[in-house]
């Protein structure tokens, strides 16, 4: 085979290789969904972030409008500290609430942002001060397990099951 | 006793050639600045090593999409989850099955080649010739396979996992009835590129250095005979093979544990 | 045609030529093996003349192709030196091996071509590798190499379709593409018909006598060697067992030098591999007569 043959199919098999990796990447993957428009960042506190991870998206009435970027411990307030990207086409009043939300029954974790009411929108580096915490499975049987007893205390005096 | 001597001597002697091979390796290492001066050399070898790899590894990558469709649509029905259907292949096949069956096919079909093809040059006299001609054979002969060896390997993973993809849609989408919208956009958003399409391209990138690296060696260091060449090329298709089996094992571990 | 070099010539530093000495290559006292037990080479010292074709004769397993590869630095003896051109041949030395082997040209016993070119390419070969001479210029030496073995009309056949013959002969144009200094035969008439072989050896001399090189022709061929060769050593296992011109040996009257020269089937050289006595494997008596 020629040189010029051979070089041609090589630089084919380049090419088609890299087709498949910006396929994978674009097409199959989350690529295209971030990085290619400008965002602002917010931070919020938590008092438990639950199972949320970094690139965890942040959504508001059900449609993503930004990223988790970073998660750490405030250790002054010993709370959650968690730094979003918000699209920047999209603002929020000041007062908005920020949830930890499940998708789905068992699905992964992300930040529901709920619009307040003031004129005055968040700007880059605000905080919101509204939060949420993740529902954490434990404290949720525990309140059960508290209500039940109670109320079997009022209707029936049966000792009460192991409560937290 | 002498069970015990004829195993001391056993390790040792797998030690030595753990060292030889290192040094080999090293060499190979060192020639590959010259081999890229010598582009032309590289491209003839990515032709050989790549090019013609493609047919067997989008034949296999298509047929392996197909049986993980329909497999995984089995599975998932039971949970009313068929539409999760196209992230579970995707993710099994990017960071897995992509870089190790695309790795091991190519143990079998590039690296026996590398080495039968090395081998009988040593057999031929013609690396001992060439050496005679001051012609450093490990920067005009050895380097440029590994080079092409290294370059062709993550782009035959990309393309086995892509076309695997591709054939899993087909399945499941066409013939199983799953939602197309879903199938593309559960997997996009689910899928990290760096994570999972990242680490599976780094993963391919070295099981690509060990494959050719091993294939290589075997065929340096072959007896010149038939029976030689044969035992060499076993022996590259094995070593390749549980070598990459055990660095997916370490590098899944490293790359896929922390949440 | 002699042609530009890329190296410095044998020039020291003061500007005065370093007189040339009769023998371009001294083997002093040179014991090897290839393991540490079995000694194929033992303190043998050896002189090849400079311009001379010098013969090396022996049966197989004498030491002869790894003399050749002790000259060539593809081995390193346990002990003695090598030396070539007065200048010790140093394995590790990579400068000086790649100087070294630049002056030299050597024939395998196959041709060890390379498969994957052309007959043109595979001469042209060393001309691209240490020169950076123009293609034009390339394909006239590369043409005037093919026509000095006589294959000017094959220069663009694929190796697969030569034959054993032709390949010895293109091997020796890629050998001589440098115009080496030293030019070492492996073997150059093993399995070659007497017309091949008539060729062979009338290229050995002539190649030698025109451009001045020094031939050291390897091989166990006795009646082509005597009749190119200016000087002839006789090896056996290890050692020398004689050496001289050529009608020296024909005539020596030492019964090991005249079994090899002669082809005599026994002699020093058992024709027996040493085995048990042949009444024990056959189980044979000698019966008294009744």
């Amino acid at each position: 085979m020629s040189k010029k043959g051979i070089e041609t199919l090589v630089g084919l098999f380049v090419l088609l290789g890299f087709a498949g990796l910006v396929f994978l990447s674009l097409k199959a993957a989350n690529l295209a969904s971030f990085g290619t428009r400008d965002s602002y960042t917010v931070s919020a506190r938590f008092d438990n972030i639950g199972g949320l991870k970094e690139r965890s998206p942040v959504r508001s009435a059900g449609v993503t409008v930004g990223r988790v970027t970073s998660i750490s411990l405030d250790s002054k307030m010993f709370q959650g500290l968690v730094t979003m990207e918000l699209d920047k086409g999209v603002e929020f009043p000041v007062d908005s609430s920020a949830k930890i939300l499940t998708s789905g029954l068992l699905g992964d974790q992300y930040i529901g942002i709920e619009p307040g009411y003031e004129e005055k929108v968040l700007a880059s580096g605000d905080v919101i001060r509204q939060t949420q915490s993740a529902v954490v499975l434990e404290n949720l049987i525990g309140q059960f397990l508290f209500s039940k007893a109670a109320e079997g205390g009022d209707a029936d005096p049966q000792p009460a099951g192991g409560k937290k | 006793m002498n069970a015990i001597a004829l195993l001391g001597a056993r390790t040792l002697e797998v030690l030595r050639s753990f060292g030889h091979a290192a040094f080999f390796f090293a060499d190979l290492v060192r020639a590959m600045p010259a081999a890229m001066r010598r582009f032309g050399l590289v491209v003839a070898q990515i032709h050989a090593i790549g090019n013609l790899s493609l047919v067997i590894i989008l034949a296999s990558g298509l047929a392996v999409g197909f049986v993980l469709a329909l497999q995984m649509y089995y599975a998932l029905v039971t949970y009313g989850a068929t539409e999760s259907l196209g992230l579970i292949v995707n993710l099994s096949l990017v960071r897995e099955l992509g870089p190790v069956v695309a790795a091991l096919l190519f143990a079998g079909r590039a690296g026996t080649s590398l080495t039968a093809e090395i081998g009988l040059m040593k057999a031929g006299e013609q690396i001992a010739a060439m050496e005679m001609m001051a012609v450093d054979t490990k920067s005009r002969v050895l380097a440029p396979r590994f080079i092409g060896g290294l370059v062709s390997m993550p782009l035959l993973a990309i393309l086995f996992s892509a076309v695997g993809i591709l054939g899993a849609y087909v399945v499941a989408v066409l013939l199983l009835g799953v939602d197309a919208g879903n199938f593309w956009s559960i997997m996009q958003s689910r899928v990290d590129v760096w994570r999972d399409v990242g680490n599976g391209v780094l993963k391919s990138f070295v099981f690509g250095i060990i494959c050719t690296a091993v294939a290589l060696y075997q065929g340096y260091e072959t007896q010149a005979t038939p029976e030689g060449v044969a035992y060499a090329t076993t022996r590259t298709v094995v070593i390749s093979s549980l070598s990459v089996l055990g660095m997916d094992f370490v590098l899944t571990a490293l790359m896929f544990s922390t949440g | 045609m002699r042609m530009p070099r890329r190296t410095t010539p044998a020039v020291s530093p003061a500007g005065t030529t370093r007189l040339k000495s009769d023998s371009l290559i001294e083997i002093d006292h040179v014991t090897f093996g290839y393991d540490a037990s079995r000694a194929i080479l033992k303190d043998v010292t050896l002189r090849f003349a400079r311009g001379k074709v010098t013969s090396i004769l022996g049966g197989s397993g004498c030491g002869k192709t790894t003399l050749l590869r002790l000259i060539g630095g593809s081995a390193e003896p346990s002990s003695g030196e090598v030396r070539f051109d007065g200048q010790r041949v140093d394995t590790h030395d990579r400068e000086g091996m790649f100087r070294l082997r630049r002056r030299l040209g050597m024939l395998f016993q196959f041709g060890a071509l390379f498969t994957d070119l052309s007959v043109f390419e595979n001469v042209a070969f060393p001309l691209r590798e240490h020169t950076d001479l123009p293609e034009a210029m390339i394909r006239d030496i590369v043409l005037m190499k093919l026509n000095a073995v006589g294959l000017r009309g094959a220069a663009n056949l694929r190796i697969s379709e030569v034959s054993g013959g032709m390949a010895r002969r293109i091997a020796l144009a890629r050998a001589i593409a440098l115009d080496p200094e030293l030019i070492m035969y492996d073997e150059p008439f093993a399995g070659l018909d007497l017309i091949s072989m008539g060729v062979a050896a009338n290229l050995i001399r002539t190649l030698n006598d025109v451009t001045g090189a020094t031939s050291l022709v390897v091989s166990h061929d006795v009646p082509e060697c005597m009749a190119i060769s200016d000087h002839v050593i006789l090896m056996a296992p290890g050692r020398i067992v004689a050496q001289g011109t050529p009608s020296d040996l024909m005539n020596s009257t030492d019964p090991e030098v005249r079994q090899f020269v002669r082809g005599e089937p026994d002699g020093p050289v058992k024709f027996h591999y040493p085995a048990r006595p042949l009444a024990d494997d056959f189980d044979v008596r000698a019966e008294a007569a009744a």
